[in-house]
């Protein structure tokens, strides 16, 4: 982990597997989404409209994946002071909001044909609007404070203190009585959706995974090139404070 | 401990100073319920329907309006930095703050809500568990807070972001509250909802001001 903690070095290293993470996300997003529109059979119940659930359910997977990676960035930031580990954190967040927001709509739209309503207020797709709202509030939170140092370590704190709501999220659909289907591939006792169905939605998955880590890859560098650039304005503006005084200075010698 | 005690003393006796604190919160509380009857129209059965959870929001924001003054008015004058340097324990002098806002808002609220489920013909059955479920689940109410209110001390705008920030963790305690009166109010048990409420106030009681000392120690330095 800390042979990342060095700039020059994440960003020749990320610069070499940016490309190949960005083709193998467009392979394997290509092929699930070929596998889940024209190889994955109708289900006998939902028809066509369970190829939404390619995307939705992976999306799902990402956005509580994303905040937990941002919790954990944010928790090694905290105990570590790692340099990198907080721009990681402020990198995922707008992706896990994407996700999420991705997870709900889609879902709405599932739910449109399926249960015949846009939206329900049970435990699962309240807990994911929560998670939502704690990504903007994160995402808020950076932008508010002024110096980049402070709002990493708050925004750090803040991303641990919603951490909270992952397992209430993964769990509601146990823990109350809901109209979201319960879970049907990581549960005790394995995967409960046939295979001809698995597949594709893994391919899917490992393609969501694919893109996080390209998208996350690529706002990282920025993060560390936005950092390098307010460092080198920082000291442009001490040079051209300090040549100032020095004109002043001389000039009043040379006045006086 | 002395300070400790100190600080809630001082806390309490600045809140009363200022000019009724409490009673602004309260009048806040009475006012946001009474706008709910005049939006939705005075149909008995649709208040009664909707009274916990009117009554519960408007603790909720209530809440979240006093925490503005929590940390803010201490960082202002200076205080706050005293505080964080003294020998209590920052989490130990968080818990305190937090024990005193707990003292000038909450239990005034949770006194005045009898009264406004009253108006909003909350049934019967349900105000003695609206009284047990807001004194379990108000002190949650400070705890998260004053997480927000830490992370948000000296911020520009913070008191929007400060919103931001708490309500989200504030759902919990929402949900399980207004479970807990509705259960009553139909005849079946609240004690599921209590236990939890009691839970979510016991682990805010220990990560929060655990929490909130980590973020004061940041936004101050």
């Amino acid at each position: 982990m800390h042979r990342f903690a060095n700039p020059a070095r994440f960003m020749r290293l990320s610069g070499k597997v940016l490309p190949w993470a960005g083709a193998v996300t467009v392979l394997l997003l290509g092929f699930g989404l070929y596998l889940a529109l024209f190889v994955a059979p109708p289900d006998y119940q939902q028809g066509e409209t369970v190829r939404i659930m390619f995307i939705h359910v992976p999306a799902a997977w990402m956005a509580m994946l994303t905040y937990a990676i941002m919790a954990l960035a944010s928790a090694v930031a905290l105990i570590w002071k790692h340099p990198l580990a907080d721009l990681a954190a402020k990198s995922c967040a707008p992706i896990g909001a994407g996700f999420t927001l991705i997870a709900l709509v889609t879902g709405s739209l599932w739910g449109e044909p399926m249960w015949g309503t846009w939206w329900v207020w049970d435990a699962r797709l309240t807990s994911v609007l929560i998670l939502l709202f704690l990504y903007l509030g994160y995402i808020a939170l950076w932008r508010a404070i002024d110096d980049p140092q402070k709002a990493a370590r708050a925004a750090a704190i803040l991303a641990l203190v919603g951490a909270v709501n992952l397992p209430i999220i993964k769990f509601s659909v146990n823990w109350w009585n809901t109209l979201h289907q319960p879970a049907s591939v990581i549960k005790i006792g394995g995967p409960s959706i046939d295979s001809s169905m698995l597949w594709p939605l893994i391919i899917m998955a490992l393609g969501f995974h694919a893109y996080l880590v390209t998208l996350m890859l690529w706002r990282l560098r920025a993060e560390v090139m936005t950092r390098k650039i307010r460092v080198l304005q920082l000291a442009q503006a001490q040079e051209s404070r300090s040549q100032e005084g020095g004109a002043q200075e001389s000039g009043m010698e040379a006045a006086s | 401990m002395s300070g400790f005690f100190a600080l809630i003393v001082r806390d309490v006796r600045l809140a009363a100073r200022q000019g009724g604190a409490s009673l602004l919160t309260v009048g806040f509380f009475v006012i946001a319920v009474t706008l709910f009857p005049l939006g939705v129209g005075p149909e008995l059965a649709v208040l009664a329907r909707i009274s916990t959870g009117v009554v519960w929001v408007a603790a909720l924001l209530a809440c979240l309006l006093s925490l503005d003054r929590l940390f803010q008015a201490d960082f202002e004058d200076g205080s706050l930095d005293l505080l964080i340097l003294s020998p209590t324990p920052l989490e130990l002098t968080v818990l305190a703050k937090c024990i005193a806002n707990w003292l000038t808002t909450a239990l005034p609220l949770v006194v005045a809500a009898p009264v406004l489920a009253l108006v909003m013909h909350l049934p019967a059955s349900g105000f003695a568990v609206l009284i047990v479920a807001m004194a379990v689940g108000t002190p949650a109410l400070s705890l998260i807070g004053a997480i927000g209110a830490a992370l948000t001390v000296g911020v520009r705008r913070g008191g929007v972001l400060l919103s931001l920030l708490v309500l989200p963790l504030y759902m919990p305690v929402l949900i399980f509250g207004v479970g807990a009166v509705d259960a009553a109010a139909m005849g079946l048990s609240p004690a599921p909802h209590l236990m939890l409420l009691g839970a979510i106030s016991l682990g805010a009681l220990v990560l929060g001001p655990w929490a909130a000392a980590a973020a004061l120690r940041l936004m101050t330095s």
